[in-house]
């Protein structure tokens, strides 16, 4: 397939060296398509923030390689590395990180204004980004003046602003209430069925449930993966009214 | 699961015939727990000979038609009144299973636990994409022409949930038991011999057979 979003290939990372390394991911292969909302699971030190750090450009990888979009990040300069994180990968954290002197739409317009994009051009895209996350009317309001479920999805907004198509999501739903969570995954699955690549770290299984494909890690590894049933008419037999 | 109780609740709507019953009960379940109308014949004539529901004739096109008595309409205020009892804890092979796997040499534990997660995993993803289905459907009959459909989509939407808890519950309660393992380092003592691979166990059936076996 050639829509191949992210893209891991043998991807190693150790931290420290000799006997006192430790090995966060060891040889993981994993591949993302346009259109898919997977999830990663795992136990504590399993390498699930280590993977999202990696694919998000965020570390680098101490063997194989890492695509974002057919580009291997390894050969990136730390510029060129920060402006293609800029154009194609959004970052969801459980803790929003937004920037609580701006507005909502100042929040997810400063990464487009950081790319030099016009300040006018970059808020008509953080508009367009607020309205397909369900929160335009809020555009101008203030983190303090906003719950948590309306910050997360500031975040989500500045994630995809500007057509992003991958969107790293780190425990996004952690800090909300169980319906305000759903909410969230509600729009992580909307951004993945409008043709983004989808990565959650969870540790929730009925999170999990909202993706395509759950990889499970453990020991830096992936040990299994759970894909949904593809074809809706064996679902739903039997189920029928 | 109690079928007398439902089938009398059902009456207490309006007076309805056997395959009237098995159909509304089906259609506010979700077809979860089919009923086979044999099922639901053989358990109206106990409910008449109790005295909880009485024949009304028939609809003309031979269908015998069932109403509820008022001993049946005190019973079923009865049971909604009544927690559902937990006296003995339902079988479950899944507990029955690792507790056995555990205490027999030669099973790996941690295969059996991973491949169950797997299947349980998968289960997950099915219901919950049949939820936001469900739920697409409630939503768009909630905001047009509201029919009578909409309340019992609401309950099969219920339905669903308590299957979507149940699961999961149980891939919680298999990362809690590895992790026990994990820190007691049990379970990978003998590992010489693994019965189990990385395939899903046989019971690891689609969600519909899962519920319908149950």
């Amino acid at each position: 397939m050639s829509n191949e979003v992210l893209q891991l290939a043998g991807v190693s990372r150790t931290y420290g060296d000799g006997a006192m390394s430790v090995a966060a991911l060891r040889n993981v292969n994993l591949t993302i398509h346009a259109g898919e909302f997977v999830a990663v699971m795992g136990p504590s030190g399993s390498g699930k923030s280590s993977l999202l750090t990696l694919a998000g450009g965020l570390d680098k990888a101490t063997g194989g390689e890492v695509f974002v979009e057919g580009t291997p990040l390894g050969g990136l300069s730390i510029n060129e590395l920060a402006r293609l994180r800029r154009r194609a990968v959004g970052y969801v954290f459980q803790d929003f990180n937004l920037v609580p002197t701006l507005t909502a739409a100042e929040n997810v317009a400063l990464p487009r204004e950081l790319d030099g994009i016009p300040s006018r051009k970059a808020r008509r895209q953080a508009k367009d980004a607020l309205r397909l996350v369900g929160i335009e009317d809020l555009a101008d309001r203030f983190m303090d003046q906003m719950s948590g479920g309306q910050q997360q999805r500031v975040a989500i907004a500045r994630a995809i602003v500007g057509n992003r198509r991958l969107i790293l999501a780190d425990e996004p739903t952690g800090a909300l209430d169980s319906a305000t969570g759903d909410g969230i995954l509600e729009v992580l699955r909307s951004r993945a069925e409008a043709g983004a690549a989808v990565v959650m770290v969870t540790h929730e299984a009925r999170h999990a449930g909202w993706a395509d494909r759950v990889v499970f890690l453990k020991d830096g590894r992936i040990v299994d993966e759970a894909a949904s049933q593809q074809d809706p008419s064996v679902l739903l037999a039997g189920l029928a009214h | 699961m109690s079928i007398r109780h439902s089938l009398l609740a059902l009456l207490q709507d309006e007076p309805r015939y056997g395959y009237q019953l098995r159909g509304e009960f089906e259609e506010r379940t979700g077809s979860t727990w089919p009923l086979n109308i044999g099922q639901v014949y053989t358990t109206l004539d106990r409910l008449e000979r109790d005295g909880l529901v009485e024949k009304d004739g028939d609809d003309g096109e031979g269908h015998v038609i069932y109403s509820i008595t008022v001993a049946g309409r005190a019973e079923v205020m009865g049971w909604f009144a009544a927690p559902v009892a937990a006296t003995n804890p339902p079988r479950n092979e899944l507990a029955i299973k690792l507790a056995l796997a555990l205490t027999l040499d030669g099973v790996d534990v941690g295969a059996v636990i991973q491949a169950q997660r797997v299947a349980s995993m998968r289960l997950l993803q099915d219901y919950t994409r049949q939820r936001r289905s469900a739920a697409g459907n409630v939503g768009a009959e909630l905001s047009g022409t509201a029919g009578s459909g909409d309340i019992n989509d609401a309950a099969w939407l219920l339905v669903l949930d308590s299957l979507i808890f149940s699961t999961e519950a149980e891939v919680r309660w298999l990362d809690h038991c590895e992790g026990w393992m994990a820190r007691q380092d049990v379970g990978t003592r003998e590992k010489a011999k693994p019965i189990t691979g990385t395939q899903p166990p046989q019971n690891a059936e689609t969600p519909v057979s899962k519920v319908g076996s149950k």
